[in-house]
């Protein structure tokens, strides 16, 4: 086994990281939003807005993203009017065009995790907090979202996971992420397997980074779903 | 029922109906001719009642005689489709949206109300994210906007009051069903609340838990709190109300003093009533 050539792989493909994590962070980030925007659309009681969302959410999942994002990539250039305006700006360059379809596609999957979520809150508890006086946005804020993001946590690390892997597809768009800089070196080099298990390792140790933020963040979360905490009474003091 | 499970606090504590000489010129809350259906289902056909300052008014009935939807009416928890419904005076003034259903005009308004009204469920529905000090400071603090260590401070007092004190910092799942309601009432009352509002308060509750919850409800009763109370317990009903109501069907059938509606009642049907619940 050639270590020093998988050592120069890993170092090469590190190079790699801060492109991926960019990728990631901003479209979850932006995705995020979206994503409690198109549940809540899709909650609502008005149902033209909540077809449309529907009709959104439909779409970006029954799409292969590498799909969608060569249509953003190849596709939207085709349109005069989006050539000569401001979006130009951004939608020219494939790190932009890239963002745009991962954001689009989180969002979708997001909006249903969230959704869901939502749906969990024990009416009881909303019923509470009107009793108390909410509605509207503070009664979002307070009660429905927090209690809402708690049960939708589990699937959404597990949303974040898939985005991670997913970047990879930015490599089809000449972004020299963690893939696009393997490809690179499988030219060079032709030795795709072992660059490859270099890449994989790489994505595994965030991943495993990813799901541990994650673990720590939901145990945060919810001291509520973990065992009282252990208080000396007086009493306990006294027994021993 | 399980009326020995608290008959403990029966005996030696006096009755707590005085109030014969109070004041009852102010008017807390009062209800006109409320109705309400459910599809086809016309659960409450007219209900009207008066709440004076100090008044304990303890609504029973058998389930579906729309007891509970008459508390949920008065909180707006349910929409009446029509009738009037007068908090400290004011009027929640309502309007008929375009789907020809009645609603609340103002939702600001509502909000305001609502927040006068201390409303105690049946299945307690205290905030599970919340610590029970959280929980107990959450309406004072973000929907009356008062000051929060104001708010902590009246809390500590309210849950030492009910009894959790120590209880203040651990979360709700972590507590009895009879510490939760005792929250949930500490939460009501950290409003400082015009009517306290009780539906099936003990329902809910393993037997040996009722009675730490009734000798809390009991507390407020005393100190003149305008309440009403839906509740099965009729024996506790009895002594702790000044006036009882009971609902059948959506009407109101029987009205009048507690020993009047469950010692000589007029209507045969809550003779029966009480008798089968005693």
């Amino acid at each position: 086994m050639d270590i020093d050539f998988y050592w120069s792989t890993f170092l090469e493909l590190l190079t790699g990281v801060p492109l991926m994590a960019q990728l990631v962070s901003l479209s979850l980030a932006v995705g995020f939003v979206l994503a409690v925007f198109v549940a809540l659309i899709r909650l609502s009681r008005w149902r033209l807005a909540s077809g449309i969302a529907y009709g959104y959410v439909y779409v970006f999942r029954g799409t292969p993203l590498l799909v969608q994002m060569f249509l953003i990539y190849y596709g939207l250039g085709q349109f005069e009017w989006i050539r000569e305006s401001f979006l130009w700006v951004f939608l020219r360059q494939p790190y932009w065009c890239a963002i745009l379809a991962f954001t689009l596609n989180t969002g979708a999957y997001g909006s249903e995790i969230i959704r869901g979520g939502l749906q969990s809150v024990p009416w009881g508890q909303i019923e509470a907090a009107r009793a108390a006086g909410m509605s509207g946005w503070l009664l979002f804020r307070r009660i429905t979202m927090p209690i809402g993001i708690r049960q939708a946590l589990p699937a959404y690390g597990n949303e974040m996971i898939l985005m991670v892997k997913a970047t990879s597809l930015a490599s089809i768009i000449t972004m020299l992420e963690i893939t696009g800089i393997a490809q690179r070196l499988i030219s060079q080099s032709y030795r795709a397997v072992e660059i490859l298990v270099v890449a994989g390792v790489i994505y595994l140790m965030i991943n495993f980074m990813l799901t541990r933020l994650v673990k720590w963040l939901e145990h945060w979360l919810s001291p509520h779903l973990r065992d009282a905490p252990v208080v000396a009474t007086p009493a306990a003091a006294l027994a021993h | 029922m399980e009326m020995q499970s608290h008959g403990g606090i029966r005996s030696g504590s006096p009755p707590a109906v005085p109030r014969e000489g109070a004041q009852r010129s102010t008017e807390a809350l009062s209800v006109v001719d409320l109705h309400k259906s459910f599809g086809t289902l016309e659960v409450l056909k007219g209900v009207s009642l008066d709440a004076h300052e100090g008044d304990v008014i303890a609504i029973i009935g058998a389930s579906g005689s729309g007891k509970s939807t008459l508390l949920r009416c008065i909180n707006m928890l349910e929409v009446p489709d029509a009738g009037e419904v007068r908090v400290g005076g004011e009027l929640i003034r309502m309007r008929t949206g375009r789907n020809g259903r009645t609603m609340p005009e103002d939702q600001s308004q509502v909000d305001r109300i609502r927040s006068r009204l201390g409303m105690v469920f049946q299945s307690f529905n205290l905030w599970s994210h919340l610590t029970i000090l959280e929980n107990v400071i959450e309406a004072p603090v973000h929907v009356q906007k008062r000051p929060r260590p104001e708010c902590v401070a009246e809390a500590n007092a309210i849950l030492d009051k009910v009894g959790i004190a120590d209880k203040r910092d651990h979360y709700p799942a972590h507590l009895s069903g009879g510490q939760q309601q005792r929250a949930a009432i500490a939460r009501a009352l950290a409003m400082k609340p015009q009517v306290m509002l009780f539906d099936e308060p003990t329902s809910a509750l393993d037997p040996e838990l009722v009675g730490e919850v009734l000798r809390v409800i009991r507390q407020l009763a005393e100190e003149g709190r305008t309440m009403l109370i839906v509740t099965h317990e009729i024996g506790f009903a009895r002594e702790v109300s000044n006036r009882a109501i009971y609902l059948h069907q959506g009407r109101i059938e029987e009205e009048g003093p507690p020993a009047q509606v469950f010692g000589n009642p007029r209507s045969e049907r809550c003779r029966q009533f009480i008798q089968s619940h005693i």
